[in-house]
C-alpha cells in the first residue's frame, strides 16, 4: 500500500519591532536575563497593555506579502494557562477574528509549482525563557515576554519534506524581505509547528493527525517530518491506529516521542480581551501599506534577469536573501558591472564568510567597497589574482581596497621602463629560453612569463609583460 | 463644627481666606481617626504621620502662592486596590500580604498632582468581591450608623471613612455596585462613572470589562470637585475614552425644571423593603415639586442581568486572578513539592472563600463544552440590556432606581448564603453590564434609623445631568447634613 503525507504548519515569527507588543521594553535579543522587562510584561497586579501601532503595521505587511485578506475588524483574546514563562497566565493572542485570513504562497519543488494555501495569521505575543542548564535549577527569564509575533497556519497543502522546507524557507525569505522579522532561527525569531497525518494514496479523508512544536531549525523540520512520517506508516502497516497527540522532537536524538495525547490538551478558555480595544483597519490603512510593500523574492529575480541580464542561477542565488540581494544592488549602483558584481558575490565572498563563521548579515565589507574593488580590477590597478588577495585583507581589516593596494604594494607595473630592465635581465639570465624560442618552442615564453610575475611579485600586468617579452627575446634573437 | 466634619467645598472656603490651615485641617481628621477608627476599621493601612508632614509642606506652599486647585491639601483615602508606590496594596488578600507595587495608579498620580493628602488605603471585600466588606482577610468594617451593621461592599472602607469623617472622600471601584451600594448602605455620595471615563491603569483588576473608579463623598457638590480631578484619557489605558477636561460644578445648581426623569417597575419588584419604596415615593413627588417629569419606563431583559453579571465578571476574574502564583511577589505557601504543588498550595491558601468560588464559577463558564451555554450566552445578555438602557433614555433624561433592595443588614447576616448576598446588587449590576454611569445619593432613613440610597442613572457621560440631577434633590432635602450618630457610640 502506498502512502501519501499530509502536512499542515503553523510558523512562528517574531516581529522586527524595536518595542514589545504591550509596552515600550526593548525586543532585543541576548541581553542579560530579565533585564528588559516592566510592570506591563512582567503582569503585576493592575497594569495594562497598550497595543504596540507597530504590530499591527507590520503583521498588515505579513498578511499582503502572503496574499492575505486584511480584517477590518479584529480583536485580541486571552489564552489562559499556568507555565513559569508565562507570569500573567494567559497570553494575549488572537483567537475567532485574527487579523488576516486566506492567503496563498506559490512554492517550486522539483520543477513543479504549487499554491500552499495561508489559512490565517493572528497577532499574539510570545511568552519568556526557561533555562534548565542552571545549577539552581530551572530558571526563567522573562526579556522575550511580550515581544510580537505572528503566527501563520496553512492548509493542510503539504505533502513531503521537501515541500515543507521549501514552503518555510520561502515564508522566511519574504518575511525578511519585507522587514516583518530578521527571522534569526538561531535567535528563535522564527520556529515551527509542525501537524503530519498519513493517508492512503487517492484517499481524500485526512488520516489521524500528530503535532510537533518549536522546530527551530530547516534540518530540525526536515528530519522530524521525515521520521513522524516513517513512524506513522510503521504503526499504520502493523494495522496501529495513530493517536492524535502532541509529540516532542528530540533533535540531538533524531526521534520523537509522546508529549501529551488528545484528552490531555489543554483547555485554554479563550475570551475576548476586556484590557484592549478592537483593532480596526481602513481600507486607505491597507492600501498605503501596500504601496509600501517591498519588492517581493520571486519579482526581483525576474527583474535581475530581465534588467541585470543575469542567468537565471545567479538572479536566484543573489534574491535568495534579502540581505544579499540588497548588497548586490548597492554594489551595481555603484560599478554598473552586474555579471562581475554576482561572480565575486557567489564564488569569492562565500568561502571568506565561510571561514569568518558568519553570514551575510554581518559582511564586514560594505558595497561600495566591493564596487571599488572590482573597479580597481577592471581598470588594471591590480590583477585579478591580487584582487583576491585585497578582497581577504578587506575581510580581516576593514580597510579600504585602494589603502591596501598602496599599502602592501599591488599595484600591477604600467611603468614599461621599469617592467623592461627587469626583463631585459631575465631574458639574459635565460639564455637556453630565449634558444628554445628561436628553435620555435612558444612554451618558453610562458616560462619567462612566469618568471617575471616572480620577480615582480605579481604587479606586472601580464599582457603588457608579454608583450615586452616577445620585442626584448626578439632583440637577442636579432 | 469640627474641621473633619465639614465638605470639602466648605473647607476650600476656609482655606481660601486662609482662616484655616492644611495642618489644622489634616489635624483634625487625624483626631477623628484617633477617635473612632478602632469602633469603624475603615481603613486596612494609615498614612496619619507622613498626612501631617505633607500638610506641613502645603501650608509651606501656600505661603508664596495660592491654592492651585479645590483639592489641594484635602486629605483622602483610597481603597487598597489602587496601586500606591511604597505604600502596601493588599486588596484586602492575604495573597497580596506584602504586595508594595513599585508604580502607581493613574488615580493615584493625578490626587498626588492635585496636592492631596493620603491618609491611607481603605478596607474592602477581597479583590473587591463582596457587598459587605465582610470577604476583606485583615477586619470587619463597621457601619457608623449601626456598628452591629455591614457599611456593604465591596468598598466599605471608602464609604465608612467618609461618613465616619475620617477621610474628606475616597476613591473607590464599582464593578457590579461596589461604590453606589455601601454609599447607600452609609448614608454618603457614591458615583460610578461611565465605563472609560476614569483611568484604571494600577487599580488591581476584578473584571476588567467591568471595573471602573469613582469618588465616595459627603455630599453631590464634593463628588463633582472629586471627578474633575480623577477624569481624562489616559495613554496607558486603552479603555480609557478621549475626551476633554470637564469642570462638573460649571451647571451643578441649574435645577431640573423640564427634565424627564423615569421610573421603571422593574426596579420596584419583589425584595424591595418597604421603607425603601416609600423614601423614594417621596423622592420622586419633590422631583414633581421641582418642576421635572416623572415618565414610566419599562425594561424587557432586566432579570437576566443579575446572572449574565456573574458569569462574566467571574469570567474575567478567573483569568485576571491566575497570576497571583507566589511566584513574583504575594504570599506564597511555606510547604510545597515542586512547582504545581506551590501553584495549588498558595493559591489555596491566598485566597478567601468568595474569590475562591467566583474563579471556580469563572472557569467553569470559559470551560470548552460550557462557553456557549454561559459565558456567551451572558455577553448576548449584556447586549440586549445595553440595548434596554438606549432605548429607555431615548424616553427620559435619568432614570430614578433604589440603589439596594435594602438598607444595611447586620454583620453575620448573609455569610452564609451567597445567592442573597449576590442579591443586594440586584439593582447596581445592570448599570456596569451597560457602561452608562449612575450616582447613589441618600434619600433618607429607615425606621430604624439607617440611610436609604437612591440611584440616579443616565446614558453614557451623562455625569453632568446625573449631579445636577441629585444636586436638586440634595439641596431641597437638607440631608446633607445628616450625620451618622457616631459620637455616642464612642
Amino acid at each position: 500500500m502506498e502512502y501519501e503525507m499530509v502536512i499542515g504548519m503553523e510558523i512562528h515569527v517574531e516581529l522586527g519591532t524595536k518595542t514589545k507588543i504591550f509596552c515600550s521594553c526593548p525586543t532585543k535579543f541576548g541581553q542579560e536575563e530579565n533585564t528588559h522587562t516592566c510592570p506591563v510584561c512582567l503582569g503585576m497586579p493592575g497594569v495594562l497593555p497598550v497595543l504596540n501601532e507597530k504590530v499591527v503595521e507590520y503583521a498588515t505587511r505579513a498578511g499582503l506579502a502572503l496574499n492575505c485578506e486584511i480584517a477590518h475588524f479584529s480583536k485580541m483574546d486571552r489564552k489562559n494557562y499556568f507555565y513559569p514563562d508565562l507570569p500573567k497566565a494567559y497570553q494575549t493572542s488572537q483567537f475567532d477574528l485574527p487579523i488576516c485570513t486566506g492567503g496563498v504562497v506559490e512554492i517550486e519543488v522539483d520543477g513543479v509549482k504549487k499554491d500552499i494555501g495561508i489559512t490565517r495569521i493572528h497577532i499574539e505575543e510570545d511568552a519568556g525563557k526557561l533555562l534548565h542548564e542552571s545549577a539552581d535549577g530551572t530558571l526563567v527569564d522573562v526579556n522575550r515576554c511580550g515581544v510580537p509575533l505572528v503566527e501563520i497556519v496553512t492548509e493542510p497543502d503539504l505533502r513531503s519534506a521537501e515541500e515543507a522546507r521549501t514552503f518555510a524557507e520561502k515564508v522566511r525569505n519574504i518575511m525578511e524581505y519585507t522587514g516583518v522579522s530578521d527571522c534569526k532561527m538561531q535567535e528563535g525569531s522564527m520556529r515551527f509547528d509542525v501537524n503530519i497525518s498519513m493517508r492512503e494514496k487517492g484517499v481524500t479523508v485526512l488520516g489521524t493527525r500528530t503535532e510537533m512544536k518549536n522546530l527551530n531549525s530547516f534540518r530540525a523540520l526536515i528530519r522530524a517530518v521525515q521520521y513522524e512520517s516513517k513512524r506513522q506508516i510503521i504503526e499504520l502497516k502493523k494495522g496501529h491506529e495513530i493517536v492524535q497527540e502532541t509529540r516532542k522532537w528530540d533533535d540531538t536524538k533524531g526521534v520523537s516521542s509522546s508529549l501529551r495525547s488528545k484528552e490531555e490538551a489543554q483547555d485554554y478558555r479563550y475570551f475576548p480581551e476586556p484590557d484592549l480595544v478592537p483593532i480596526v483597519i481602513e481600507k486607505e490603512y491597507i492600501e498605503k501599506i501596500k504601496r509600501e510593500l517591498p519588492e517581493l523574492p520571486e519579482a526581483k529575480k525576474q527583474r535581475y534577469i530581465d534588467e541585470y541580464k543575469l542567468p537565471e542561477y545567479d538572479a536566484g542565488v543573489l534574491t535568495a536573501t534579502g540581505v544579499t540581494a540588497r548588497f548586490f544592488e548597492e554594489a551595481v549602483l555603484l560599478y554598473d558591472e552586474p555579471k562581475q558584481i554576482s561572480n565575486w558575490i557567489m564564488v569569492e565572498i562565500p568561502p571568506l564568510l565561510k571561514e569568518k563563521e558568519i553570514t551575510m548579515e554581518n559582511i564586514p565589507i560594505a558595497p561600495v567597497q566591493l564596487a571599488e574593488l572590482l573597479k580597481l580590477v577592471k581598470e588594471n590597478v591590480i590583477n585579478g589574482t591580487s584582487g583576491k588577495e585585497v578582497l581577504k585583507e578587506m575581510f580581516n581589516t576593514g580597510k579600504n581596497p585602494g589603502e591596501i593596494v598602496k599599502e602592501k604594494g599591488l599595484a600591477q607595473m604600467s611603468d614599461t621602463a621599469e617592467l623592461e630592465a627587469i626583463i631585459e635581465k631575465i631574458v639574459a639570465d635565460n639564455p637556453k629560453s630565449v634558444e628554445d624560442i628561436g628553435t620555435g618552442n612558444e612554451k618558453a615564453y610562458g616560462f619567462l612569463t612566469g618568471k617575471v610575475m616572480k620577480e615582480t611579485k605579481g604587479k606586472a600586468n601580464p599582457q603588457v609583460a608579454n608583450k615586452i617579452i616577445r620585442e626584448v627575446v626578439a632583440k637577442h634573437l636579432g | 463644627m469640627e474641621l473633619s466634619k465639614k465638605t470639602i467645598h466648605e473647607i476650600n472656603d476656609l482655606l481660601d481666606k486662609k482662616e484655616v490651615t492644611v495642618t489644622e485641617v489634616t489635624q483634625s481628621v487625624v483626631n477623628r481617626i484617633d477617635a473612632v477608627e478602632n469602633s469603624t476599621a475603615a481603613y486596612l493601612s494609615l498614612q496619619t504621620e507622613e498626612a501631617l508632614i505633607a500638610a506641613r509642606a502645603v501650608d509651606e506652599k501656600l505661603r508664596e502662592r495660592k491654592r492651585r486647585t479645590p483639592l489641594e491639601g484635602i486629605p483622602y483615602g483610597l481603597k487598597d486596590n489602587m496601586c500606591t508606590q511604597g505604600i502596601l496594596t493588599t486588596c484586602a488578600s492575604k495573597m497580596l500580604y506584602n504586595f508594595n507595587p513599585p508604580y502607581n495608579a493613574h488615580v493615584y498620580d493625578r490626587l498626588i498632582d492635585e496636592g492631596g493628602i493620603l491618609l491611607g488605603k481603605t478596607n474592602m471585600d477581597e479583590f473587591a468581591m463582596g457587598s459587605s466588606t465582610e470577604n476583606s482577610a485583615y477586619k470587619i468594617t463597621h457601619n457608623p450608623w449601626d456598628l452591629n451593621k455591614v457599611p456593604g461592599g465591596s468598598s466599605g472602607g471608602s464609604a465608612v471613612a467618609v461618613a465616619a469623617d475620617t477621610a474628606f472622600y475616597t476613591l473607590g471601584s464599582d464593578t457590579g455596585g461596589s461604590i453606589r451600594q455601601p454609599a447607600s448602605f452609609c448614608g454618603v455620595v457614591g458615583m460610578k462613572p461611565t465605563y472609560g471615563l476614569v483611568s484604571r491603569y494600577g487599580l488591581v483588576a476584578f473584571a476588567s470589562s467591568l471595573d471602573q473608579i469613582g469618588p465616595l463623598t459627603k455630599d453631590v457638590e464634593d463628588c463633582a470637585l472629586v471627578l474633575n480631578a480623577i477624569i481624562g484619557h489616559d495613554a496607558k489605558d486603552s479603555t480609557s475614552l478621549k475626551l476633554e477636561k470637564k469642570d462638573y460644578t460649571q451647571n451643578l445648581k441649574q435645577g431640573v425644571k423640564g427634565l424627564k426623569i423615569g421610573v421603571a417597575q422593574a426596579f420596584f419588584g419583589e425584595g424591595l423593603q418597604p421603607e425603601v419604596r416609600k423614601s423614594l415615593e417621596e423622592a420622586i413627588e419633590v422631583y414633581k415639586a421641582l418642576g421635572a417629569e416623572i415618565v414610566d419606563v419599562s425594561f424587557q431583559h432586566l432579570d437576566y442581568a443579575l446572572s449574565a453579571y456573574y458569569m462574566i465578571s467571574s469570567a474575567e476574574a478567573s483569568s485576571n486572578l491566575a497570576r497571583y502564583d507566589g511566584i513574583r511577589y504575594g504570599y506564597r505557601a511555606e510547604e510545597y513539592d515542586g512547582l504545581v504543588d506551590l501553584y495549588k498550595k498558595t493559591r489555596s491558601q491566598g485566597f478567601g472563600d468568595e474569590v475562591k468560588r467566583r474563579i471556580m464559577l469563572g472557569t467553569y463558564a470559559l470551560s470548552s463544552g460550557y462557553y456557549d451555554a454561559y459565558y456567551k450566552k451572558a455577553m448576548q445578555v449584556r447586549t440586549l440590556i445595553k440595548e434596554d438602557f438606549e432605548q429607555v433614555f431615548g424616553g427620559c433624561d435619568v432614570l430614578l432606581t433604589p440603589t439596594a433592595p435594602t438598607t444595611a443588614f447586620g454583620i453575620g447576616e448573609k455569610t452564609s448564603n451567597p445567592l442573597e448576598m449576590y442579591l443586594t446588587d440586584i439593582y447596581t449590576v445592570p448599570v456596569n453590564i451597560a457602561g452608562i454611569p449612575g450616582i447613589s445619593i441618600p434619600s433618607g432613613l429607615d425606621n430604624s434609623g439607617m440611610p436609604i440610597g437612591m440611584q440616579l442613572l443616565g446614558p453614557i457621560l451623562s455625569e453632568e445631568n446625573l449631579l445636577k440631577v441629585a444636586w436638586a434633590f440634595e439641596n431641597e432635602k437638607g440631608l446633607k447634613n445628616l450625620k451618622a450618630p457616631l459620637e455616642t457610640e464612642v
